[in-house]
């Protein structure tokens, strides 16, 4: 690496660590999370100008706060005097006066942790698109580029910058309040929050576009995410149920696919290839959650299914009948179609093929799962479990017919094959 | 990506009692891995005992050899390790640079964990195989 790039790369390092909560102290001293985030930029800016020819400061974030608030009194400035030339009495000179006296530095410290968290929620705000609330929350709150985020939903960096900045204009339009949801509002805003972070770890996990079947960029991404809001709101247990939910899947990631890039299902995962650090983190997660008061929810229940696979050693140590009751339970909070899919496998396992099938088929006509191919590939596993082996060969078939995945397709096809030999 | 930061206290072995960090050292030592851990990055921390206490298994000739310590050179002594989860290797050195060391002697050395996608293609498979 040359000087130069070395430079780049620290100020970039720098700045993934000190943005978020650069921008969440500027946005409670400006009142305006767009405002804030271009101010966080320019000092960005001023740092790649600086720091290569004087070197990283000893208090980089400091250092930004610093360049982000003269920024700050620049604009207000200038704006008091376009107003003056106008022959407007301005409020602004007094605005800047007072962001003058205000001590930024200070709100890097006191209070950072409520600030991050109004910068959350700021971010998933019910006003913005599920997409423009992903982008923005990548951006605030993972220090990520536009260019980063756009590579990593494939999209073109010109769309992602346009998103970027429509979503920062909402918010302004709609005079989004820079607070914590109190109150009734609480639960149903923080649900939007948990969705934004499990909607880039699914990303991540199980791409629903693109070559790869994982990227684990978006995963780490989720998860540094989840990590950190466990620590801004530790009194919600669906916080530590996400992640603990995200922490058991992310371990089975180096046993999810050969090294042909196929991919392996779970029962035939190599167990000892899942990540034990993160097992352990996901089960501390789960009891985290379980300490809390009240039923669980839509995360930890998951999670609890999840940590039942991760605590069996070999497949046949699973739990079942837990498996079995847990989505019964998850069904209670969520009731949907894939989830009863899910618990009739389970039943499966737990207490006998017939005993599955005869859920599955309950199934049959469910309009949601017509075209969902895991639907005819769990019948046609309990069909060749009671030796119904034709019979588990044509759904085999209809479930390849039905799969968008490629690499999904070749799976269900290779399984009919072995039914046929 | 994964890395390994290490302390090296950097302490001769006979100053046993050192070891033992202040009250002090161990607040500022206590809010530098909670900040880690407040930005999602910490994954694992663990300091580890006196190397006077170690032990060190050599193989010469292919057979173990135990030898125990207090070992002469302690520039190489490990006294704990961090495990954190960055974007890259310049933000693990940041996150070094942070750590709240006030003396000459102690140091901090950064190693990155391997992955399986850090081996070519045909070691993998190999790892795959076990």
């Amino acid at each position: 690496m040359t000087p130069a790039n070395a430079a780049r790369a620290a100020i970039e390092a720098v700045w993934r660590i000190e943005s978020p909560r650069l921008i969440a102290a500027l946005a409670r001293m400006v009142r305006d999370v767009g405002l804030a985030e271009e101010l966080a930029q320019d000092a960005f800016v001023a740092a790649l100008e600086q720091w290569p020819a004087d070197g990283v400061p000893d208090r980089p974030g400091a250092w930004l706060m610093q360049a982000a608030k003269r920024r700050a009194i620049d604009q207000l400035r200038r704006a008091e005097r376009l107003r003056r030339k106008q022959e407007v009495v301005g409020r602004d000179a007094e605005a800047a006066e007072e962001l003058a006296a205000a001590d930024f530095e200070a709100a890097l410290t006191e209070e950072i942790g409520d600030s991050l968290l109004r910068l959350v929620f700021t971010a998933c705000h019910p006003v913005l698109a599920p997409e423009a609330r992903v982008a923005l929350t990548l951006r605030l709150l993972c220090g990520l580029t536009t260019e980063e985020i756009a590579r990593a939903f494939l999209v073109p960096v010109a769309t992602m910058a346009q998103r970027i900045v429509r979503a920062k204009r909402t918010l302004a339009e709609a005079r989004v309040a820079f607070e914590v949801p109190a109150g009734p509002d609480l639960a149903p805003r923080l649900g939007a929050v948990l969705a934004v972070v499990y909607l880039v770890f699914n990303e991540g996990y199980a791409a629903s576009a693109g070559e790869e079947w994982m990227r684990p960029e978006l995963v780490n991404d989720a998860l540094r995410l989840g990590r950190m809001l466990a620590e801004l709101a530790p009194a919600e247990p669906e916080v530590h149920g996400l992640v603990a939910l995200m922490e058991l899947h992310a371990s089975r990631m180096p046993a999810r696919v050969s090294a042909r890039g196929e991919a392996v299902l779970l029962l035939d995962q190599d167990r000892a290839r899942w990540d034990r650090l993160l097992i352990r983190r996901g089960l501390a997660a789960l009891e985290r959650a379980q300490a809390l008061k009240g039923p669980l929810g839509l995360y930890a229940l998951q999670a609890a299914i999840a940590a039942c696979h991760a605590r069996a050693w070999r497949p046949e140590d699973t739990d079942w009948a837990r498996i079995a009751a847990l989505y019964d339970a998850l069904a209670q909070v969520t009731p949907s179609p894939v989830v009863e899919l899910n618990r009739a496998v389970a039943v499966g396992m737990a207490f006998g093929p017939a005993a599955g099938l005869e859920l599955v088929d309950r199934l049959a006509d469910e309009p949601a799962l017509r075209a969902y191919p895991h639907l005819p590939a769990a019948r046609a596993d309990l069909l060749a479990k009671l030796g119904r082996r034709p019979e588990a060969v044509a759904e085999l078939e209809r479930a390849a017919g039905l799969s968008q995945n490629g690499r999904e397709r070749a799976l269900l096809q290779k399984r009919a094959a072995a039914l046929q030999d | 990506m994964r890395f390994m930061l290490f302390i090296h206290p950097g302490l001769p072995p006979s100053t046993e009692e050192s070891l033992i960090p202040s009250l002090e050292a161990i607040g500022a030592m206590s809010r530098y891995n909670r900040q880690l851990h407040e930005a999602g990055v910490l994954l694992d921390v663990n300091g580890l005992h006196s190397p006077s206490a170690a032990v060190r298994i050599s193989f010469p000739g292919g057979k173990p050899q135990v030898v125990d310590g207090p070992f002469a050179e302690t520039k190489e002594l490990v006294g704990g390790y961090w495990i954190i989860d960055v974007k890259s290797k310049a933000e693990a050195i940041e996150w070094a640079k942070r750590c709240p060391i006030d003396a000459e002697g102690p140091m901090i050395e950064v190693r990155q964990i391997f992955e399986i996608s850090d081996f070519p293609p045909e070691l993998q498979e190999a790892v795959w195989l076990g």
